[in-house]
C-alpha cells in the first residue's frame, strides 16, 4: 500500500511539473511581448538589454497618438459583438431545428457545415476581393461583420447544436402541449434551460472574431480595420520596430486575454463540453 | 367534449411500418388505455394523437373536426410524460401556470386555477420550489397539475407512472382514477402494466406490433379474451396454455385457464401434479405445479394460506365453464 500510495504521490508531482513545463512553454511569447513592448526600438532588439533593461511608455503613447489605437479596437468591438449577436441569432433556431427535428439528412448537413472549414481561405481570397470592391462593400464594418459571422457559424451552430442535444426532447414536447409557438418554445424554454451553453458559444465566437487576421487584414484599409490590421500595419519587413509592435500586440490581446480570464470557467466548460459524460 | 377518432391511420418510420391502418374510436368522457408489450406502437398511437407524430395516412378526429395537419398547440389536449417533462428553470407554480399563460389568461383567473389544482394534487406548500427539489411522485403531481389547469378536451398519459417506486405507484393510479371520476374528461392512458389497465380503464385497447388485438372493458377481455394474446396479456398470474390431448378433447388447438379457476383437491382430480415453488402473498397462493401428462408447468391461485408442501402430490380440477379455447390461428373458439 505505502509503495502505491508513494508512486502515486510522485506520479502526481511529476505530472504537476510537466503540466507547469508545458503552461510556462506557451506563456512565455506572451510574456516576452509583454516585456519587449515595454523597450525602445533600439534596446529590444540589442542582446544586453535581454531582462534588465530601462522601461519605457513611449510605444503606447505612440500608439495612441499616432496611430488612433482607439479607432481600431472599436472596430474591433463593433465587428466582433455584432458578429457574434448575428452568429448566435442564425445558430440557435437552426440548431434548435437539427436538434429537436432532426430528419435523415442532418448529420449530412452538419458535416457540410464542418466542411466549409475545410477550404483554405486563399482560394477564395480574389474573388472575395473583386467581389466586395465591385459591390461596394470593401472595407466597410458591415462586410467584416458578415464576413466573421459566416466564418465562425459553422463552429457556433455545431457547439449550440451539441448542447441543445442535451435537453430532453420531452421538454420541448410539453412546450408543444402546453401550446407554446416555435419562438416562444426557443424564448421560453430552450434559450433558459441551455443559457450556459449559449454563453460559452457567444464567448468562444466573440474571441474567434476578434482574433480574426486573415480576411479583416485583407478586405480593410482604414474605416473598417481592426485590430489585427493595426498589428499588421506595424510589422517592418527589416523587424526594426520590435518595441512599437509588441506593444500594439499586448494592446490587442489584452482586451481578451482579460476577457478569457473572468470567464475562464464558461471557456472550459465550452471548449470541454461533450467530452465527458 | 372529447371524442377521439382514428380512421384508417398508419405510421412508418422510414420503411417500416410500425402502425398498419387502424381505426379506433374513444367516447367524451371515456377513460381508455392502450396496453401491450414493449415497442407495440402504443406511445406512437399516442403520439400521433397528441400531434407530436405526423400520421403517414388517415385521419385523426377531436369531435368531429379532422386535425390531421394541426400542430400539437393547436389541438387542445394535455399531456403526461413518463418522465414528467417539466420545466427545470421554473417554479411549481410557473410550470403550472404556463399553459395559462401561453393561452393569455388573466393574472387572477391563472392564480385561481394553480390554487385549486395545488390544493387538490396537495401542492400548495412546494409552489415557489423548481422541480429538481421535489421528488418523483410530487414532480408527477406538478405534471399532472400542469394537464389541469388547461381544462383540455382530453388528457394523454404516456406511462406517467412507471418512474414510480411501487406504493407511490398504486396511490397515483387510485388519484388519477379518481380524477376522472371528477373531472369526467376523456382520458388516454398508456402503459405496459395490465394491472394499471385493469383498474383504472372503462375500455382497454390491447395492441402488439401496432395492430389492435382487442377492444373492450376490462372485465370483457378477461372472460373473453379474442385471441392468445389477449389472454396471455390480460390477467396475473397469467392464464395457463394447454396443448396437446387436453385441448383435442375440446376441440381446440390450445386451450387456457386462469390460474384462479382450478381447484385443488386431495384426489379425484382431473389432473395429477407435484406441488413446485410456492409464493405466499398472505391473501393469496401462486402454486407452481408440475402436472403429469400435461406439457407445462401450471400456475394455481388458492385464497389464503394452504397447507401443502414443495413436492405433494396433488389432484386439480378446472372449472369446464371458465375454459377458453382457441384454434390453430390462436383465435378463440366461441
Amino acid at each position: 500500500m505505502a509503495i502505491v500510495a508513494q508512486s502515486s504521490k510522485a506520479g502526481r508531482a511529476s505530472r504537476a511539473t510537466l503540466a507547469w513545463i508545458v503552461g510556462l512553454l506557451f506563456f512565455f511569447p506572451i510574456f516576452w511581448m509583454v516585456l519587449t513592448s515595454f523597450k525602445t526600438d533600439a534596446d529590444a532588439v540589442k542582446p544586453e538589454f535581454l531582462i534588465f533593461f530601462q522601461p519605457t511608455l513611449e510605444n503606447y503613447l505612440n500608439m495612441t497618438e499616432n496611430y488612433d489605437y482607439w479607432r481600431f479596437a472599436r472596430n474591433s468591438v463593433i465587428t466582433a459583438v455584432f458578429a457574434t449577436i448575428f452568429a448566435l441569432a442564425v445558430g440557435i433556431p437552426c440548431a434548435y431545428a437539427m436538434a429537436f427535428n432532426p430528419s435523415r439528412s442532418t448529420k449530412d448537413v452538419l458535416m457540410w457545415m464542418l466542411s466549409t472549414k475545410m477550404l483554405p481561405a486563399a482560394a477564395v481570397l480574389y474573388p472575395m476581393t473583386f467581389l466586395t470592391k465591385s459591390m461596394g462593400l470593401f472595407d466597410t464594418k458591415f462586410l467584416i461583420i458578415v464576413v466573421l459571422m459566416l466564418i465562425n457559424l459553422p463552429i457556433v451552430i455545431w457547439m449550440l447544436f451539441t448542447y441543445f442535444k442535451e435537453i430532453p426532447k420531452e421538454i420541448i414536447e410539453a412546450g408543444q402541449m402546453d401550446g407554446v409557438s416555435t419562438w416562444g418554445e426557443i424564448r421560453e424554454i430552450l434559450i433558459p434551460l441551455a443559457w450556459g451553453g449559449i454563453a460559452s458559444t457567444a464567448l468562444l465566437c466573440f474571441i474567434f472574431c476578434w482574433n480574426e487576421a486573415y480576411w479583416t487584414v485583407r478586405l480593410t484599409t482604414t474605416d473598417a480595420a481592426t485590430l489585427s490590421k493595426l498589428i499588421e500595419g506595424n510589422r517592418a519587413p527589416e523587424g526594426l520596430f520590435f518595441g512599437r509592435l509588441s506593444a500594439v500586440s499586448t494592446a490587442a490581446v489584452g482586451p481578451i486575454v482579460v476577457l478569457g480570464w473572468f470567464c475562464q470557467k464558461q471557456l472550459v466548460q465550452g471548449l470541454t463540453f461533450g467530452a465527458v459524460k | 367534449m372529447g371524442r377521439i377518432q382514428l380512421e384508417s391511420v398508419t405510421k412508418s418510420f422510414g420503411d417500416v411500418q410500425v402502425i398498419p391502418p387502424l381505426d379506433l374510436t374513444i367516447e367524451d368522457g371515456e377513460f381508455a388505455v392502450f396496453v401491450g408489450p414493449s415497442g407495440c406502437g402504443k406511445s406512437t398511437l399516442l403520439r400521433l394523437i397528441a400531434g407530436l407524430e405526423e400520421t403517414t395516412s388517415g385521419k385523426v378526429m377531436i369531435d368531429g373536426a379532422d386535425v390531421t395537419p394541426v400542430s400539437p398547440s393547436k389541438r387542445g389536449l394535455a399531456m403526461v410524460f413518463q418522465t414528467y417533462a417539466l420545466y427545470p428553470h421554473m417554479t411549481v407554480r410557473k410550470n403550472i401556470a404556463f399553459p395559462m399563460r401561453m393561452a393569455g389568461l388573466s393574472e387572477v383567473e391563472q392564480e385561481k386555477r394553480i390554487m385549486a389544482a395545488a390544493e387538490s394534487l396537495n401542492l400548495t406548500d412546494y409552489l415557489d420550489r423548481k422541480p429538481g427539489q421535489l421528488s418523483g411522485g410530487q414532480r408527477q403531481r406538478v405534471a399532472i397539475g400542469r394537464a389541469i389547469v388547461r381544462d383540455p378536451k382530453a388528457f394523454l398519459f404516456d406511462e406517467p407512472l412507471s418512474n414510480l417506486d411501487a406504493a407511490l405507484r398504486v396511490g397515483m393510479r387510485l388519484e388519477i382514477t379518481e380524477m376522472h371520476e371528477r373531472m369526467k374528461t376523456t382520458m388516454i392512458y398508456v402503459t405496459h402494466d395490465q394491472v394499471e389497465a385493469m383498474t383504472m380503464a372503462d375500455k382497454i385497447v390491447v395492441l402488439r406490433a401496432g395492430v389492435i388485438e382487442q377492444v373492450g372493458s376490462p372485465l370483457e377481455l378477461y372472460r373473453a379474451p379474442r385471441s392468445l394474446f389477449v389472454a396471455g396479456f390480460i390477467g396475473s398470474p397469467k392464464m395457463n396454455f394447454i396443448e396437446g390431448d387436453e385441448a383435442n378433447k375440446r376441440g381446440a388447438k390450445t386451450i387456457g385457464i386462469r390460474p384462479e379457476h382450478i381447484d385443488v383437491v386431495k384426489d379425484g382430480g382431473l389432473w395429477q401434479g407435484k406441488v413446485g415453488v410456492a409464493e405466499h402473498l398472505g391473501s393469496d397462493t401462486f402454486f407452481h405445479i408440475h402436472s403429469t401428462g400435461l406439457t407445462d408447468t401450471l400456475t394455481v391461485r388458492t385464497v389464503g394460506d394452504v397447507a401443502l408442501r414443495h413436492g405433494d402430490t396433488i389432484h386439480l380440477n378446472p372449472r369446464e365453464d371458465e375454459l377458453h379455447r382457441f384454434d390453430d390461428a390462436g383465435l378463440r373458439i366461441a
